[in-house]
Parts: C-alpha cells; sequence; structure tokens
C-alpha cells in the first residue's frame, strides 16, 4: 500500500481528497436544503416531522450520514494540514502585502471553513443533537393522522430556537462564511481534479457563483423566516 | 526623479535582516536595475557595502533578476521582469518597498539574493528528455499540430524566475512545475516518459518543502512569462494518471 499512501500525502494527492469531499459535501447541501424547504409547508410541520423522522431512522440514510460526517472530518482536518504546511512553506511575510491579484476568500478558505465548522457546531448541538439522542424533555412527541407512530415535534424546536435573535445572526455570519468558501471552493475543487477546459471552465465558474450566493441565501431565508413570523 | 528606496539588507542567512532607506536620482528612461546601479554607485562611493541583487541578461530571458516590488514580484507591470521594468512607470517622490522572493525553499543568500536551487532540483529530478530524439533533422521528420507545438511553446516560455513561488501566499512551485512537466510532456519525444516524470518531479516539489496550490492565481498575475493556471490542471491529471493508472507500485 505504499504507493497508496504515497499518493494520497503527495501534495496532489492532499488536494484531490479535499476537492472530493468538498464536492460531496456540496451534493449535501443540495439534499439538506430540499428537505429543509418542508419547513415552509403550512401544515404546522407535519411534512417536516415525518420527513425529520424518516431521515434518523432509515437504514440507508443512516449508512450515508456516517459517510457525511467522515467527510466533513476529513475536509476539516485535511484542510487545516494544507493551512499549518502552506504557512510553514511561506515562512515570513512581506513587508508590503498585494492583496490585488487574489480575492479575499481564496486567501482565507481556512478562516472560513473554521466559521463554517463553528456554525456546524451551533447547529448540529441544537438540532441534530437534540433530535438524535434528547429524550421527551428535549422535544415533544406528536401524532399525525394517517401516521400512526409518534414523531419529534423539531418543527416546534426549530421555531423556538429561531425566535432568538442571536442564534438568527450565528446562522447569518455562518451561511456567509460558507457563501465565501463555495466561491472560492466551487470552481477550486474542479481545478485541483485537473477539470480546466477552454469550453467548459466558464460555465463551472458561472454555476459556482450562482450556487454560493443562491443557495447560502436560500438557507438564510429559513432562520429569517421563523423569527419574523412567530 | 527623486525615490526613496526601502530595501532589505540581510548581510547572509543566518543573520536577521531589516528594510533600511535610501534617497536615489534616477530618471524615467533607466530600468529598475539601472537605478539600482545608480544606488550601487553611490553607496560604493560612500564606501559602503553595496546591495546584492542577481541579474544577468538584462532582455528578460534568463530569469534572475529577481525582486519584489511593492508587494509585487517583478514589480506591477503584467509580463515583465525585472529588468524590462523601467522607471517611468514609478513618480518623482515615490517610496518604493523592494524585498527579496519569500519562500521557506527560497532561503536569502544575501539582500535581494536567494538560493533558487531547489528549482534546479526539481529540474534534475524529471525535467528532461532522456529517449534518443535523434538528430536535428529528424525534429522535422515528426509532424507535430500547429496548436500542440503552440501549446507546448507556450509552457516552455517559463524562465524558472520563481515569481510564482514569491507571489504565492503558499509558496508553491506548482506553476514552475506544471509549465515544464507540460512543455515536455505534450512533444512527442517527451511524451514517452511523462507518467515517470511527473511522478518524479511532484515528488522532488514535496521534499523540497515548497506548499500545495490552493488555486488563488497569485502566481498566474505575477508570471513574467504570463503562464497559465491550466497548466497545473494539466500537471494534476498527468500526476493522476501516473499515480492511479499507471502498473508501477511506487
Ligand atoms: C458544508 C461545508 C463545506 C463545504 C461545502 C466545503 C467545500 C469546499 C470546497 C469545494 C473546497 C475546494 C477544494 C479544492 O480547492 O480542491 C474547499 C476547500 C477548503 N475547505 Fe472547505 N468546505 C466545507 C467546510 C469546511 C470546513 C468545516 C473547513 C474547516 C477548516 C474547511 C476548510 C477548507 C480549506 C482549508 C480549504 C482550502 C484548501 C486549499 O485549497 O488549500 N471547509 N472546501
Ligand atoms: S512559471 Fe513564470 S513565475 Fe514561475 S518560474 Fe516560470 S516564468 Fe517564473
Ligand atoms: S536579468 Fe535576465 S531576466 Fe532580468
Amino acid at each position: 500500500m505504499s504507493w497508496f499512501s504515497n499518493f494520497l500525502t503527495s501534495s496532489i494527492g492532499r488536494k484531490l481528497i479535499m476537492s472530493l469531499t468538498g464536492l460531496f459535501l456540496i451534493s449535501f447541501l443540495i439534499i439538506h436544503l430540499i428537505g429543509n424547504l418542508q419547513l415552509f409547508y403550512d401544515d404546522g410541520g407535519q411534512a417536516f416531522n415525518i420527513y425529520a423522522a424518516f431521515m434518523t431512522s432509515n437504514p440507508l440514510i443512516k449508512f450515508v450520514s456516517i459517510g457525511l460526517y467522515f467527510f466533513i472530518l476529513l475536509h476539516t482536518v485535511q484542510g487545516l494540514i494544507l493551512w499549518s504546511k502552506n504557512k510553514a512553506a511561506k515562512g515570513s511575510k512581506y513587508a508590503v502585502s498585494n492583496t490585488k491579484t487574489t480575492s479575499f476568500a481564496s486567501r482565507n478558505m481556512a478562516l472560513l471553513g473554521t466559521f463554517v465548522l463553528a456554525f456546524l457546531f451551533i447547529h448540529m448541538g441544537d438540532f441534530w443533537f437534540k433530535m438524535k439522542f434528547g429524550g421527551s424533555d428535549a422535544l415533544n412527541m406528536v401524532t399525525y393522522p394517517g401516521h400512526e407512530t409518534a414523531v419529534k415535534d423539531l418543527y416546534e424546536k426549530v421555531a423556538y430556537s429561531f425566535s432568538n435573535p442571536l442564534l438568527v445572526l450565528a446562522y447569518l455570519v455562518g451561511l456567509l462564511a460558507l457563501a465565501f468558501h463555495l466561491m472560492h471552493g466551487f470552481q477550486s475543487a474542479f481545478q485541483s481534479l485537473g477539470i480546466n477546459h477552454k469550453k467548459y471552465t466558464p460555465l463551472i465558474q458561472m454555476i459556482g457563483l450562482a450556487f454560493s450566493i443562491i443557495v447560502p441565501l436560500a438557507y438564510a431565508i429559513i432562520p429569517i423566516f421563523f423569527f419574523f413570523n412567530r | 526623479m527623486k525615490l526613496t528606496l526601502k530595501v532589505w539588507r540581510q548581510q547572509n542567512n543566518a543573520s536577521k535582516g531589516a528594510l533600511e532607506s535610501y534617497q536615489v536620482e534616477a530618471n524615467e528612461h533607466m530600468s529598475f536595475l539601472e537605478m539600482l546601479d545608480v544606488l550601487n554607485q553611490s553607496l560604493v562611493e560612500e564606501k559602503k557595502v553595496p546591495v546584492a541583487f542577481e541579474h544577468d541578461c538584462r532582455e528578460g530571458i534568463c530569469g534572475s533578476c529577481n525582486m519584489v516590488i511593492n508587494g509585487r514580484p517583478h514589480g506591477p507591470n503584467q509580463g515583465t521582469t525585472t529588468c524590462q521594468l523601467h522607471m517611468r512607470y514609478f513618480k518623482d517622490g515615490d517610496t518604493i518597498v523592494v524585498e527579496p522572493w519569500r519562500a521557506k525553499a527560497f532561503p536569502v543568500i544575501k539582500d535581494l539574493v536567494v538560493d533558487r536551487s531547489s528549482l534546479d532540483r526539481i529540474i534534475q529530478s524529471g525535467g528532461y528528455i532522456s529517449v534518443n530524439t535523434g538528430q536535428a533533422q529528424d525534429a522535422n521528420a515528426i509532424a507535430i499540430e500547429k496548436d500542440r507545438a503552440a501549446h507546448a511553446f507556450d509552457a516552455a516560455a517559463c524562465i524558472g524566475c520563481g515569481a510564482c513561488v514569491a507571489a504565492c501566499p503558499n509558496g508553491s512551485a506548482m506553476l514552475f512545475t506544471a509549465a515544464k512537466v507540460v512543455h515536455l510532456g505534450t512533444m512527442p519525444q517527451g511524451e514517452v516518459e511523462e507518467s515517470t516524470r511527473v511522478q518524479a518531479m511532484v515528488n522532488q516539489m514535496d521534499e523540497e518543502g515548497f506548499g500545495m496550490c490552493s488555486n488563488t492565481g497569485a502566481c498566474e498575475a505575477d508570471c513574467p512569462k504570463e503562464i497559465s493556471l491550466t497548466n497545473i490542471a494539466e500537471m494534476n491529471r498527468a500526476y493522476l494518471a501516473a499515480s492511479l493508472g499507471s502498473q508501477k507500485k511506487s
């Protein structure tokens, strides 16, 4: 296996890991957003709660989510390794720094990623942990006609959490960091994979820019909506 | 024109350097190096140690006139080496800060001169063609599409100055290495060894302590030969193919 570990610890191998895990996380962002849009159904949370119960009990989803936790961890650890190795490789700084030729996001991927990570901790501690491990003291149980088993009322918890302006603010900051992370990350992932093409790269860059604005914005609507509607 | 120069002075690699201020009287027809010559002449007349800087061809082809001018390797102009940068791009009364290339793999030798032999070792690891390519006339016997020749030539324009490393916030040598890999690998004579070449050169690049590419594009922006980032994607492709696709278990 030595060729394989050599490959994975080479500069290009490490970037391959960043790129593939990053793209996986991007695909997760889409799925997660589509599911969350059910919060906007005007049904007192029925569709969302049944969906949330399904997502925490279905064995296939459970399997995929273990992959997701692993990839978040891998992306984060690899990202921090890159950051520290790259800092060491630069050594000292210039007296006059140049910020003209590079984007803010591309220079600060690790910082932006750390903001995203901090946000993930807040987010998962508040909802995911309570949904998965919280008892009836954390979440109420509700039943719906046509759906025999009682499910946890995550909808109520979401609505309650987003009445807190500080939490809403934390979400907005986290999502802003995500937007900038993606503005550089989306197209960068393709370059790392060796995909740079006169015909397709401008398209990838356009889709990347649109994605990094639209998706975080769509997520941001959720806390804002609940904050002003409750 | 009257200029204030702040130049990095450092006696040797072990000593701590610092910026020192000098007043220089230059005219706009001078190149940046000629302006430094004027400064050094006056330093010599004052019995002071002149500023050490590297230079050779003074026509933009040798890649030795390396210095960071106001935060930009080879100065503010696009596609220009320091020797081809003229003082008409500066204004009377300007303060200009001049620093050496900064990267762990480029230790400072003295003042503005750094040791770039790490780039030489990357070349030595595989930046050549060792198969028999025949005599001069044999080059004409191999038909090469114009676009392909032009693509190789664009990469071959790299003069090995290391401005890409100096510009990169990660001190990465990916643009330099990619230019060599693409230049040689695009031609039929060099294509034969591409797989072993790209692995050897990337391994050496990593061993020298250069950083990893974050695709910031800083290298491309300050490369005096305007080597494109697409070369890095091409090298990534070749490296992935060589590492994952080849039969060799190393
Ligand atoms: C939903 C969350 C996230 C998504 C969708 C995401 C996506 C991406 C993508 C697509 C890239 C580009 C990869 C490449 O250049 O090949 C990237 C790079 C990066 N990510 Fe993330 N990321 C996320 C979270 C994080 C977190 C939590 C960290 C933690 C520190 C992080 C740190 C980094 C770093 C440091 C890079 C730059 C690597 C480099 O090019 O030097 N990311 N991310
Ligand atoms: S790629 Fe450009 S900046 Fe880098 S060594 Fe070659 S000529 Fe210099
Ligand atoms: S002195 Fe040769 S490139 Fe400038």
